[in-house]
């Protein structure tokens, strides 16, 4: 059971003993540190980020109301989109302004809200397209195979072991296009993981799967935190996010009013506001796109 | 003419030159719009590099070497031109500023002011004999074939031989390509160039790399056009030449690497065919009506072939089925 | 979707410095176009294929053919022994010479574009052309096995310009900018509602003209045409959309894919037009016997004055629409968003099929005084098309308003150009322009950056 690897892995080192549960509250091994990021459209702040820092190892929730600005402060944080003021780092390193391979090649992989199978490729093609540092893929030396070789075939074991875990082995040769939905997360998934990443971010993993299936992706999900990588993820789901997060950080309207433990959030006044005061009130203010 | 003539004749072309030029500029256009998803509709743009580099290089009498590497370097920097400021933005750009930068390219060429170096509108001529083109030429003179129909005399077995041979050279050089993890990048882009970036490639680099050896493979065409045809001037270098490239790629198989060699026998043959065949029938025609039919019968070609058989002759059915998706 | 991510990087503006230098120079490069020769000098100097018959002594066969003729002390007087030579892709092809009568038939192999040079030395003494750089044209196309060329002899009267010319001649801009905008606005809503460059609006524009000239030719007064030919374009419009774009829709077909289904469409109607409506360029009616009129400031002739009008309430009634009705609304928020326009219960297909009917009349309309103020063509709308594609990204692409500034620029950048560059350029102005605008700024002059997520 999740709860139980929480609970045990909690009691022996509980990195968030002196966190305070407050927004912008500083974590004792950070892994990314974001301040003042900010992003304008015309005259909408769809994101207003004073500080925020990730704590390495745990996963992190990342909740809001539909419009909240989290896809905005993903994509900020990946170079998908520019930021107008702000810097952060990863790693201890500047991530502002780098675009999204670089961050990629650092070790910091995200998925997509709406899954992005390459369709035309096989799945296991799109495995292997994940491969870091591959010396085939340079204009050059990808026309001479013994330089390539072995390492394509190193990748490949590599990625059937992948798929083999993500149960979609038997799908290797298939056309990313055929998968289902499901399917198709868990080969975004198992594809980020090609990259041998630190931090994964994953923008609503579970949008769109069958109950079954968001079991099976939950798995996943704290296994890739008991591998020793830090998740930041995006969800909607607050039983979702009560079960599987160490930390949760609430965005409404582009700030962050709360942070803390699953169990400090879901007694927070400004996260219940938010939810009950947007989701239901107000219908038209939809997603910042 | 007899429905053989008007086969054999058909045949001719499909195997001879006309055909074996459109095979080189689609597997140049192929690696760009097939296996890149780059929208490039200023192809011909490529090929009038080639063209004109050949023939300027005629005209100053630097010899058919300096010829094909003014082309290259032309092609290059055009596609890095073109390349570096709308490989940037979304794929529509692409394709509008390079349709107009083809245009642009032409009248510019075509332009008075520009005689001294294009010879304008007039353009060059005198290839053949200022490049020894057909020197090396070991056919000896006559005629080969069978019949009357299917001749080919020795110069243009020549033409034939060397533009085949450049044919298989690219082909198999993409082949090379696209079956390395450098090609397996490029199909990513042209499926979503976003999850390539999160996975952290360089998309920006790897579609202009694609781009410029596009070009330059279409400049190789463009040259040999030029020596093949012994003259070169800016009136065949339009917009519907890059709209036949497309047709000759998608006939072929989009993305496939036999696709453009399969795509231009077939393209050369069903339009032949189709106007020896027009002339046999309703013999009162004009040039031009029988020209404009020829074309309106490869738009409704290309438009058919997208809708009702998108991988074309070559094409995984499965591969598109997937597109569709 | 991709995304420009740094629009403002140093060498993007360096790039279009560099091009803008470079293209600027080829301007430049160029002379002072020519200014237009006497009508009346002109008139004395016509000639027939008649005539050309009757010097020949028998039919012309396949040749190219004209009189040289020059207006001295008001009488035509044609010089003897000019030697004119035709070429093809750099290959001579034949000469001749004229004889006393100023005549000359050359001699071709068959239908095709030819190059045509007079050789200026061989002009007897006191003639002269009009613009020494036009002794040699350098596209005739022949498709009907004989082709009649014109060289203007007479005084080079090049460089004599007052403030009135520079005025009209951006007048006239202005009227080509204003309809190209309402040929361009459909092409513009049509991107912006479903993502497709249509390269067949160069076709509707061009059905439009020929619907009309058909009427027209067929006794029905011009201005009587107009309305059909609108509705046969709306027709057109809506029919494209509901056989062809949205069944592809439906299947979800890529948009480079439609992109390439709408050149398929545009060469196959273009190359029918050409069979059905012939190569031959044609009037209408209305266009005959207009003079220019000195209005002090320009001198437009009356059909200027009319055409302009008509762009101009088209193009308020538009902006009125999309500004302030309900429709209009709905066309704006689709554009924005299809799938947040559908949840809130606007029914995007029909949308969709508005915008179609609103791009078939407007290109059609566009189409029929493109053709008023210059000539009907089976190709005019595939002429203008770059223009026109000019303008939607010069404004914006997708941004309705966007391709309405866009094309009053470009209209009056492009014919103003031709008092500054070689006339030959003026294409290319219009398309350095884009070039330029969108290495500068990309999401083009009134767009905004797109939004991600």
């Amino acid at each position: 059971m999740p709860d139980d690897a929480l609970s045990t892995s909690a009691v022996a080192t509980d990195p968030f003993a002196d966190v305070p549960a407050t927004p912008g509250a500083p974590k004792p091994d950070p892994i990314l540190v974001a301040d003042g990021v900010r992003r304008r459209y015309g005259g909408l702040t769809a994101v207003d980020v004073d500080h925020l820092e990730l704590q390495r190892g745990v996963i992190t929730s990342l909740i809001g109301p539909n419009g909240a600005g989290k896809t905005t402060f993903f994509n900020l944080l990946t170079g998908f989109d520019k930021a107008n003021e702000g810097t952060w780092t990863f790693e201890g390193e500047r991530a502002d302004g780098v675009r999204p391979h670089h961050l990629a090649r650092r070790g910091m992989v995200r998925t997509f809200q709406l899954t992005k199978a390459l369709g035309r490729m096989t799945v296991l093609d799109n495995m292997l397209l994940a491969g870091r540092d591959q010396t085939g893929e340079s204009a050059l030396t990808s026309l001479l195979r013994p330089l390539w070789r072995d390492e394509e075939a190193a990748n490949t074991e590599r990625a059937h072991e992948l798929l083999t875990r993500f149960k979609l082995d038997a799908l290797a040769d298939e056309y990313a296009a055929g998968l289902s939905g499901g399917q198709r997360k868990l080969l975004e998934m198992a594809r980020a993981l090609m990259t041998d990443p630190s931090l994964v971010m994953l923008d609503e993993p579970m949008a769109g799967v069958n109950p079954a299936l968001t079991q099976s992706l939950l798995g996943h999900v704290t296994a890739l935190r008991d591998e020793g990588m830090s998740v930041l993820f995006v969800e909607h789901d607050m039983d979702v996010i009560m079960t599987i997060s160490d930390w949760v950080v609430c965005m409404a309207e582009g700030t962050i009013i709360a942070e803390g433990r699953p169990a400090d959030i879901a007694g927070n006044d400004a996260v219940i506001e938010a939810y009950l005061g947007i989701d239901h009130g107000n219908t038209t203010t939809g997603e910042i796109r | 003419m007899s429905w053989l003539g008007v086969f054999l004749l058909a045949l001719q072309t499909a195997l001879g030159f006309p055909a074996a030029s459109y095979a080189l500029a689609a597997t140049g256009l192929n690696l760009q719009f097939g296996y890149t998803g780059l929208s490039n509709f200023g192809m011909v743009a490529f090929l009038m590099m080639g063209a004109y580099g050949m023939a300027i290089s005629a005209d100053r009498g630097w010899g058919i070497w300096v010829g094909f590497a003014l082309g290259i370097t032309a092609a290059v920097v055009l596609a890095l031109l073109l390349g570096i400021p709308t490989l940037r933005l979304r794929a529509d750009y692409l394709s509008v500023v390079t349709i107009a930068t083809a245009e642009i390219l032409r009248l510019v060429i075509a332009a008075r002011p520009s005689a001294d170096l294009t010879g304008a509108a007039r353009g060059i001529g005198g290839l053949s004999s200022n490049l020894g083109f057909f020197k090396p030429n070991f056919i000896p003179e006559g005629s080969y074939g069978i019949g009357d129909d299917f001749v080919f005399n020795s110069r243009q077995l020549w033409s034939m031989l060397v533009c085949w041979t450049l044919v298989l050279l690219a082909t198999l050089l993409i082949r090379a390509w696209v079956r390395s993890p450098w090609g397996r990048v490029l199909r990513a882009i042209r499926e979503d160039e976003d999850a390539a970036r999160a996975l952290g490639k360089n998309v920006v680099v790897y579609k202009l790399q694609s781009f410029v050896i596009g070009g330059v493979i279409g400049s190789l065409a463009g040259a040999m056009i030029a020596l093949d045809s012994g003259s070169v001037g800016p009136a065949r270098w339009i917009a519907p030449l890059t709209f036949a490239l497309y047709t000759v790629v998608i006939l072929g198989g989009a993305g496939t690497v036999w696709g453009p060699v399969v795509g231009a026998v077939v393209y050369w043959f069903v339009l032949d065919f189709a106007d020896g065949a027009l002339n046999n029938l309703w013999f009162d025609v004009s040039d031009t009506t029988s020209g404009a039919f020829r074309l309106t019968l490869m738009g409704i070609g290309l438009m058919l072939l997208m809708v009702f058989r998108p991988q074309g002759i070559l094409g995984n059915k499965k591969e598109a089925f997937a597109s569709a998706r | 979707m991709s995304l420009d991510r740094s629009p403002r990087t140093p060498h993007r503006f360096t790039l279009a410095a560099l091009l803008a230098l470079v293209l600027t120079g080829t301007f430049f490069w160029g002379s002072p176009a020519s200014a237009q020769s006497d009508e009346a000098d002109a008139a004395r100097c016509a000639f027939t294929k008649a005539e050309a018959v009757e010097a020949n002594g028998g039919p012309l066969g396949q040749s190219i053919w004209g009189r040289l003729c020059q207006v001295r002390d008001g009488k035509p007087a044609f010089p003897e022994g000019v030697e004119i030579t035709v070429t093809q892709d750099g290959k001579e092809v034949a000469s001749a010479t004229t004889d006393d009568a100023g005549v000359f038939v050359v001699e071709i192999p068959g239908n095709g574009t030819y190059q045509v040079a007079l050789d200026t030395k061989t002009l007897p003494k006191g003639f002269a052309l009009t613009d020494a750089d036009l002794a040699t044209l350098g596209a005739v196309k022949v498709n009907l096995g004989d082709q009649q060329v014109t060289f203007r002899l007479g005084e080079d009267t090049r460089g004599s310009r007052d403030l009135q010319d520079y005025l009209t001649t951006a007048a006239k801009g202005l009227r080509l900018g204003l309809i190209l905008a309402v040929a361009a606005v459909g092409l513009s809503l049509v991107y912006g509602v479903t993502g497709l460059i249509n390269f067949a609006h160069a076709e509707l524009v061009t059905f439009g003209a020929i619907v009309a000239f058909v009427l027209n030719d067929a006794g029905m007064p011009f201005w009587l045409c107009i309305p059909f030919a609108i509705a046969a374009g709306c027709l057109a419009g809506y029919t494209s959309d509901r056989l062809l774009w949205r069944p592809l829709r439906k299947r979800n077909m890529a948009l480079v894919s439609q992109m390439v289904v709408s050149i398929g469409l545009s060469i196959a109607v273009r190359n029918i037009f050409l069979i059905v409506f012939g190569p031959n360029s044609r009037r209408y009616t209305a266009a005959s016997g207009q003079r220019e009129k000195d209005f002090g400031l320009v001198r437009l002739t009356p059909n200027d004055l009319i055409i302009m009008g008509i762009c101009v309430v088209v193009l308020i009634g538009i902006t009125y629409m999309l500004r302030k009705t309900r429709l209009g609304t709905a066309i704006r928020a689709t554009a924005d968003n299809p799938d947040l326009a559908a949840s809130s219960g606007i029914g995007v297909n029909k949308i969709i099929a508005i915008v179609w009917i609103i791009c078939g009349g407007m290109a059609a309309l566009g189409g029929i005084l493109y053709g008023l103020s210059v000539t009907v063509t089976s190709d005019m709308g595939f002429i203008l098309l770059l223009s026109m594609f000019a303008a939607v990204v010069l404004g914006g692409l997708g941004n309705a308003y966007g391709a309405l500034f866009g094309a009053i620029i470009l209209g009056v950048m492009q014919e103003t150009s031709g008092l500054f560059v070689d006339t030959a350029y003026k294409f290319v102005v219009a398309l350095a322009v884009l070039i330029v605008v969108l290495l500068v700024r990309p999401q083009g002059l009134l767009g905004t950056k797109e939004r991600f997520g």
